[in-house]
């Protein structure tokens, strides 16, 4: 037989759709003093580094710390892939919830899976910690009396790296936008500060996620725009090609700055100081940042790939162990029986722990913490591995995040 | 500035930047062609391929201190020798069973592949510098600045493609080649080793692929999804080409970069998806590709 059409078409089908099978390690039977912690994320694709496995890890080092086990109560860790696809997460979702009886649902990165895992988790009355993901509405429009958006997210970006650059006088702007609710998310939230500060956004382009590789046409289209500042509203593998294919084209030498919204310390281990140095970008948390994270760092361990801890991996460590806090506070059993009342309990209890110092939760499901703003260093300056950072300015906890107010999250009572 | 200019201008920018992206589809299609073509073997690996010729030019740069010009001849070299390898060990014996078997092998492989290099480098990729040539000042093409190495990419893949062609259609061993495609044991018969002239095809298709993944490292990251992210693509485009067809594919490549390229100016959130779209279209009104014969 040779090989038809059909067939050959047939496979490319299969390829592209192939890699749904995820592989799941089923809970045994139901233990009443169990908790069950499911971690949920990029496993394979662009957004692995700075989530994947190493949430997991740091998930692994909270409970152990947390000591709960110690004291009469199991917790199990899962973890599984979604792919970055919100119908792959709710499957992994559903089951976990309705069939394996988890109790929470930890990290969730790509905006898209975890407004998905956001409803899943509500109507369920589970507890969902979202470390991972950026987008605003998690505690806006979409907030839910579930869900703690713990990390950082696209209001804190854009009042760090954008109000930065319209402070440094990038009065106007374009966008290089990923085409999904993040992206969306964190074009919305940087061009209402650049508006509110007097700029102007000229435009922007959406441009198709995940499978978009090269950028060169998008940047062109930024270059036309004459915009002084082009901003990255991608993240990962994105923001990688894209500020790669901007230095490439020399973007930086005409005048034009580029705004890496969402940078990660991976992107900047994979762009090499040569490329990044001068990028200036807002974390919550970095590892080289004080001793308490240098502690963090020590104790996380050798991470895979030997990658230094993302806000992400902090973020999951520190809502894990928050929410075992409040699991032993109020007992097991009634942790287990109301998602809304262990959420509830988090948000009366003060937060405290090496990543984020002492901090607090809103009644919109907001972590509240500092953020900072860093420039990458460069070559010359990094003396050691892993030496990315400078230190520009600390936001304080009051100013980092929306004003509860302004987000129309129907939980808060006005 | 005019209207008019304007939008000539950013017609000239994206056909530009489409024929380097087409450079790519030209030089992966062309080798998924020759390999099909001699074999009848559709390749799913060569993506992996691609992206392992990335990944071996940076390890020779930093473990090795071989450089970018080196890398282009050495990589490939690697490369290929692994595929000898492939399909001396696997695909070999898969000739005489149906032809999904070496899709699903070689499918297979690509996944094995992907994930050993993901588990050993994680997923956001490794920094790989444009090589010290090119490291100029962009070309003013008068309506846009292009990057030196972008200029390289179409020249080279251009000499590249045209080689291969020649090679295949023009020369001696070319003519055993596609004999041998359409008569095998006749071949043989004359005292031509056909199993070897396979081997040493396949390892140059997958040379080709590595080829490719070199010239790629200096301007996309180089991470182990690099070659999944294209080859999908690529494999849109030799069907649109007609199947086997070496010029074929090599021309559809270019064009498909060019439009794909259009696409990013004026609709954006599709371009993505406008090869899938010319391929159904192309499917229905010539069932044999462009260039394919029934």
């Amino acid at each position: 037989m040779t090989i038809t059409r059909r067939t050959l078409l047939a496979g490319s089908l299969a390829g592209a759709s192939l890699p749904l099978v995820t592989p799941l390690r089923h809970a045994r039977a139901q233990a009443a003093n169990t908790i069950r912690i499911g971690v949920l994320n990029d496993q394979s694709g662009l957004y692995r580094d700075l989530t994947g496995p190493g949430s997991t890890q740091a998930v692994r080092l909270a409970v152990q710390e947390s000591g709960v086990t110690t004291r009469g109560i199991n917790v199990e860790v899962a973890e599984a892939d979604h792919q970055n696809k919100p119908d792959v997460g709710s499957t992994v979702v559903r089951q976990w919830l309705d069939r394996d009886g988890f109790d929470v649902i930890v990290d969730v990165p790509t905006s898209s899976v975890a407004l998905a895992v956001n409803t899943l988790v509500r109507e369920r009355n589970k507890v969902f910690l979202c470390s991972g993901a950026a987008t605003s509405d998690l505690t806006g429009s979409a907030c839910s009396p579930n869900t703690i958006h713990w990390t950082y997210d696209t209001w804190m970006l854009a009042r760090g790296t954008g109000g930065a650059m319209v402070a440094a006088g990038g009065r106007t702007w374009f966008f290089i936008t990923a085409d999904y609710a993040f992206g969306h998310a964190l074009e919305r939230d940087v061009s209402n500060f650049v508006r509110a500060a007097g700029g102007e956004v000229l435009g922007s382009v959406r441009t198709p996620f995940p499978g978009t590789t090269d950028f060169s046409s998008f940047l062109v289209q930024a270059q036309r725009s004459r915009a002084q500042v082009i901003g990255l509203a991608n993240a990962g593998g994105d923001t990688i090609n894209s500020i790669k294919q901007a230095a490439e084209f020399g973007i930086t030498r005409r005048g034009q700055r580029v705004a890496g919204l969402l940078v990660f310390i991976s992107d900047v281990h994979a762009l090499g100081l040569q490329t990044a140095q001068g990028l200036v970008l807002t974390a919550t948390f970095y590892w080289d940042l004080n001793d308490n994270t240098r502690e963090f760092t020590r104790r996380l361990g050798r991470m895979p790939n030997d990658v230094r801890p993302s806000m992400i991996h902090a973020g999951c460590y520190s809502a894990v162990l928050h929410y075992l806090k409040a699991v032993e506070a109020m007992g097991v059993a009634a942790a287990k029986a109301s998602g809304v009342a262990t959420v509830e309990r988090m948000k009366a209890m003060e937060t405290d722990d090496i990543c984020f110092g002492k901090g607090t939760i809103r009644a919109d499901g907001r972590k509240i913490h500092p953020a900072y703003l860093f420039e990458v260093k460069s070559p010359q300056e990094s003396r050691y591995p892993w030496d990315y950072y400078k230190l520009l300015q600390t936001i304080p906890a009051d100013q980092a995040f929306r004003p509860i107010t302004e987000g129309g999250c129907p939980l808060v009572r006005t | 500035m005019s209207d008019l200019w304007y939008d000539l201008e950013a017609f000239l920018q994206q056909g530009t930047l489409g024929l380097v992206n087409g450079a790519f589809y030209a030089i992966l299609s062309l080798g998924l062609a020759v390999i099909f073509g001699m074999l009848n073997v559709v390749n799913f690996a060569h993506g992996a391929q691609f992206m392992l010729g990335a990944f071996v030019a940076w390890m020779l740069l930093n473990w090795a201190g071989i450089g970018y010009w080196a890398a282009l001849v050495v990589a490939p070299l690697i490369v290929g020798l692994l595929g000898v390898l492939i399909e001396r060990t696997m695909i070999a014996r898969l000739y005489k069973l149906d032809h999904l078997y070496g899709l699903l092998l070689t499918f297979g492989l690509a996944l094995i592949i992907e994930g050993l290099v993901r588990n050993a480098f994680g997923s956001s990729g490794l920094p790989y510098r444009v090589p010290e040539a090119f490291r100029i000042p962009p070309v003013d093409l008068g309506y846009m600045l292009m990057p030196a190495y972008r200029f390289w990419i179409v020249v080279v893949s251009l000499i590249v493609c045209l080689g291969t062609w020649f090679a295949i259609e023009k020369t001696k061993l070319g003519s055993y080649l596609r004999a041998a495609v359409e008569k095998p044991q006749l071949v043989q018969a004359f005292g031509v080793n056909v199993p070897l002239m396979m081997t040493a095809t396949y390892g140059a298709g997958v040379a080709l692929a590595a080829f490719a993944g070199v010239l790629a490292a200096p301007v996309y990251s180089v991470n182990p999804a690099m070659g999944a992210n294209f080859i999908i693509i690529v494999f849109a485009v030799v069907v649109i080409g007609g199947m086997g067809s070496i010029l074929g594919s090599i021309v559809t490549g270019y064009i498909l970069g060019v439009i794909e390229g259009f696409t990013r100016v004026y609709y954006p959130e599709a371009s993505a998806t406008v090869v899938f779209v010319i391929m159904a279209i192309v499917l229905l009104v010539r069932p044999t590709g462009l260039f394919g014969r029934a």
